[in-house]
């Protein structure tokens, strides 16, 4: 499998890749999931990851912030290993600390919002800078409220998150990830559990992110999404890359019959 | 309001039928009634319940002092009795076998003995070594081993004195709690979402971080209300503190006047009186702390949030 670049990123070939796959192997149990992955995000990319459910694109994005263990191959960030270090040819495991403190510079969005249900909004956006940052809590406060306001909930930061609507927790969980100021933003099907009338506002709110040069990984099935706001799109099936390129070209020329197969479903 | 109803058109005439009978409910009230007259009655006529007695001796200074003992024993066990219950149950969930190992051992240790046994056992624990004393494990072996003569203690404790009375039934009391705790706090640990633990792993939170802030004030849900019943338990138990003897305690005060002036059911009806009223005093703080840990999951309004609304609701319909 050939590794793919967007349109920029082709220009400026030495820019170090944000993510960068090669090989990425994964099995749970008998079941492999991923079967040798390889990938490369620009910085200020946008790349969408499509595919049938259990193609293995969620278990991927989960490796990239190590939630789960890769069995071979060699993923980084940044140019930095995920969860190991190299060291006179050897992979050491990275200890718990350093593995979080690789965390706090990506940031992820799941499906199912993971807000924390006994804090206010303020308080789930607030709580990693406080707690993981050290920095000053008044401090936060207006990093906080600026953040929710960015995602359009200025007026709801004392809620807590039984009290919004789900494209609102979602909403708010992205501000939570931002407040960390992430380098790389992963979003797990961020629109999937929501009903269909909330989908636009949360994509809103990714479109404007990627508009200010995030670098964003998403998993999604928002085909519409992966046309208008991402640089590359990747289909995914069986733990494989089968095809990639720009949205455009993917969706209105796909080359392979699997893909062909995948989207005259869900168009 | 009651100007509008004369401009809405009348509301629909209400069903006007015969309600079903329930002639069974009204016996059993009156056999209730009945009963119950009889009770009173019996306690009024009585001569043996001796109430005037009773209410001149059940505030006697030493009864208020076992009452604040019983009290005092009760909080301190459930304390100490919760926070080393929540080191058991994070070592029951950790990943090293012999440390899982080693809790679950504990737990089946401590829940198989019966309260009052442990009391006795901690009471005497002073016949089992006279003096009692911190130092390093096997020094006398390892310098016997090494050809020197001496150990390594820094501090010595005498047996009797430390495992008698208070300390003692505390001792016990906590490492009875303790096991009943650990498998409370594994139940609302357990409960609590994983995606709650992964997010804030994706935040960078470390291992202790992500429990002490987000888990465990999801489990207290779920450990408050049992964590209520073993505190009014734990109250309740205190009384078994005769086994030690913990002499302060308020039972054996009240059954001391008992015993002393031969009122032995007067002074047994101020024993459930007291005990009455001091679990109902934790039943009414029960219900607050669990209200404290019900936030973002009732669907209550805070008081911020309260004035919110109603501002929002003002500026709409002016």
């Amino acid at each position: 499998m050939s590794t793919v670049t967007n349109g920029n990123a082709v220009d400026a070939a030495p820019v170090r890749p944000m993510v960068k796959a090669e090989a990425v192997r994964k099995s749970f149990g008998s079941t492999e999931v991923l079967k040798g992955i390889d990938l490369e995000v620009a910085p200020r990319e946008v790349m969408c990851v499509v595919g049938p459910s259990g193609s293995g694109k969620s278990t991927f994005l989960r490796c990239v912030n190590h939630l789960e263990k890769i069995d071979s191959g060699r993923l980084s960030v940044d140019g930095r290993l995920v969860g190991y270090r190299e060291k006179g040819g050897k992979l050491h495991e990275l200890k718990e600390s350093e593995v979080a403190a690789q965390r706090r510079d990506i940031g992820m969005v799941f499906q199912r919002f993971n807000l924390f249900p006994h804090m206010t909004a303020l308080e789930n956006v607030t709580e990693a800078p406080v707690q993981v940052k050290g920095l000053k809590k008044d401090a936060c406060r207006d990093l906080g409220a600026a953040l929710l306001e960015r995602v359009g909930l200025g007026n709801r930061i004392h809620s807590y998150p039984n009290q919004l609507s789900g494209g609102q927790q979602q909403r708010v969980a992205i501000a939570r990830a931002l407040a960390m100021e992430p380098k790389l933003m992963l979003f797990d099907e961020p629109t999937s559990a929501l009903d269909p009338e909330l989908v636009g506002e949360v994509l809103d709110v990714m479109r404007g992110l990627a508009e200010s040069g995030m670098t964003m990984l998403v998993v999604t099935h928002e085909m519409g999404f992966a046309r208008e706001v991402g640089d590359t799109l990747v289909f995914m099936d069986d733990g494989a890359v089968v095809e990639a390129g720009s949205p455009k070209q993917v969706l209105t020329d796909p080359q392979h019959e699997r893909t062909r197969a995948f989207l005259s479903k869900v168009l | 309001m009651a100007s509008d109803t004369s401009t809405r058109p009348a509301p629909p005439e209400p069903i006007q039928a015969v309600p079903v009978r329930h002639p069974g409910r009204w016996v059993a009230a009156a056999v209730i009634a009945v009963l119950a007259a009889m009770f009173v009655h019996m306690l009024v006529t009585n001569p043996v319940f001796q109430w005037g007695f009773m209410f001149d001796n059940m505030f006697s200074s030493g009864v208020l002092r076992g009452a604040r003992t019983t009290l005092v024993m009760t909080v301190l066990a459930m304390l100490l009795g919760i926070l080393f219950g929540i080191v058991v149950a994070v070592m029951r969930l950790s990943p090293n076998p012999i440390v899982a190992g080693a809790s679950w051992a504990y737990v089946w240790f401590f829940r198989a003995i019966p309260r009052i046994v442990l009391l006795f056992f901690c009471a005497n624990l002073g016949a089992l070594y006279a003096t009692y004393e911190l130092g390093f494990p096997f020094d006398r072996q390892l310098m016997d081993l090494f050809g020197f003569s001496s150990d390594l203690r820094f501090l010595g404790l005498d047996g009797n004195e430390i495992f008698s009375g208070f300390f003692a039934g505390l001792l016990g009391l906590v490492l009875s709690e303790a096991a009943y705790m650990a498998e409370i706090v594994r139940a609302g640990i357990q409960s609590v979402d994983p995606g709650q633990t992964e997010a804030a792993s994706a935040l960078g939170m470390s291992r202790g971080k992500t429990l002490r802030r987000i888990v465990l004030p999801q489990a207290m849900r779920v450990i408050g209300p049992p964590t209520g019943n073993e505190t009014i338990a734990m109250l309740k138990d205190t009384s078994l503190l005769l086994a030690v003897p913990v002499t302060t305690e308020l039972n054996f005060q009240l059954r001391a006047i008992g015993s002393r002036t031969f009122q032995i059911i007067p002074m047994a009806v101020a024993s459930i009186l007291w005990y009455l009223a001091l679990t109902s005093l934790l039943m009414v703080a029960q219900h607050f702390i669990e209200k404290r840990f019900s936030r973002g999951f009732g669907g209550r309004e805070t008081r911020q949030q309260r004035a919110e609304r109603e501002a929002r609701s003002v500026g709409s319909t002016h």
